[in-house]
């Protein structure tokens, strides 16, 4: 699976983008953030906040429940501010 | 039509060219976005626009769409830029073209509201005191509100 990061979000976690294999318990993207979190601990500083961090799963916008699979791509990212 | 560059463009240049040799647009309305020199007391010397490729101009169709679902729009043009710009330069024009006024003006605020909270682009200032990423505003989520109506409509 593909994980993108943006803003912000990318600054604290040291990375743009990742391949990561998808553990079998992870099945939605609220699942898969928790799982990132072990990984990138200041990623996890920043779930905590909540509100903050937003989904998309394949370029569409999702919710924590979304559901994922090996071949999604899935981005986190801050509220947007362009215009 | 959408498009997402990093190369500055001419406002004037780009308004003369979108309704170009058609007799059929009454009204043209016109939002330029521009970066801004400062935020209260705060001094900008620069920003960089982030964005999602490939989702940004996804994002960006839908809105075109739902706009010509909305109102008798005969043409319509999104312009943003990405990267880094500094105070003056434009980041973003939004045209709409319409045989009477109301449509033109409704369409243009519709698209800009919208794009400020759906679109997925991320500023990011360059002050003396060093870099922030700039946060989403309430007042911008009420805005785009504005123009949410019931399914069933």
């Amino acid at each position: 699976m593909r994980v993108r990061y943006f803003a912000w979000l990318r600054q604290r976690t040291g990375v743009a983008e990742e391949e990561i294999e998808l553990p079998p318990h992870v099945r939605t993207v609220g699942e898969l953030a928790r799982h990132l979190a072990a990984r990138h601990p200041r990623f996890g500083e920043v779930l905590d906040s909540r509100g903050v961090v937003r989904f998309a799963v394949n370029r569409e916008y999702a919710g924590p429940d979304t559901p994922v699979g090996p071949d999604d791509e899935v981005a986190f990212f801050p509220p947007v501010t362009g215009g | 039509m959408i498009r997402v560059q990093e190369q500055p463009f001419d406002p004037a240049a780009e308004l003369a060219a979108f309704t170009a040799g058609r007799t059929d647009v009454g009204g043209t309305a016109v939002f330029l976005g521009r970066v801004r020199d400062r935020d209260g007391d705060l001094v900008i010397r620069a920003m960089t626009l982030e964005h999602y490729p490939g989702m940004t101009e996804r994002m960006l169709e839908r809105l075109e769409g739902e706009a010509r679902r909305r109102w008798p729009l005969l043409d319509v043009l999104v312009i943003h830029r990405v990267g880094r710009m500094t105070p003056g330069e434009p980041i973003v024009l939004v045209a709409t073209a319409a045989a009477h006024r109301r449509a033109a003006f409704e369409a243009c605020e519709f698209l800009v509201d919208w794009l400020k909270t759906r679109a997925p682009f991320w500023k990011f200032e360059e002050t003396p005191a060093g870099g922030r990423w700039v946060e989403a505003r309430a007042s911008d989520d009420e805005a785009a509100a504005r123009w949410e109506r019931p399914a069933a409509e």
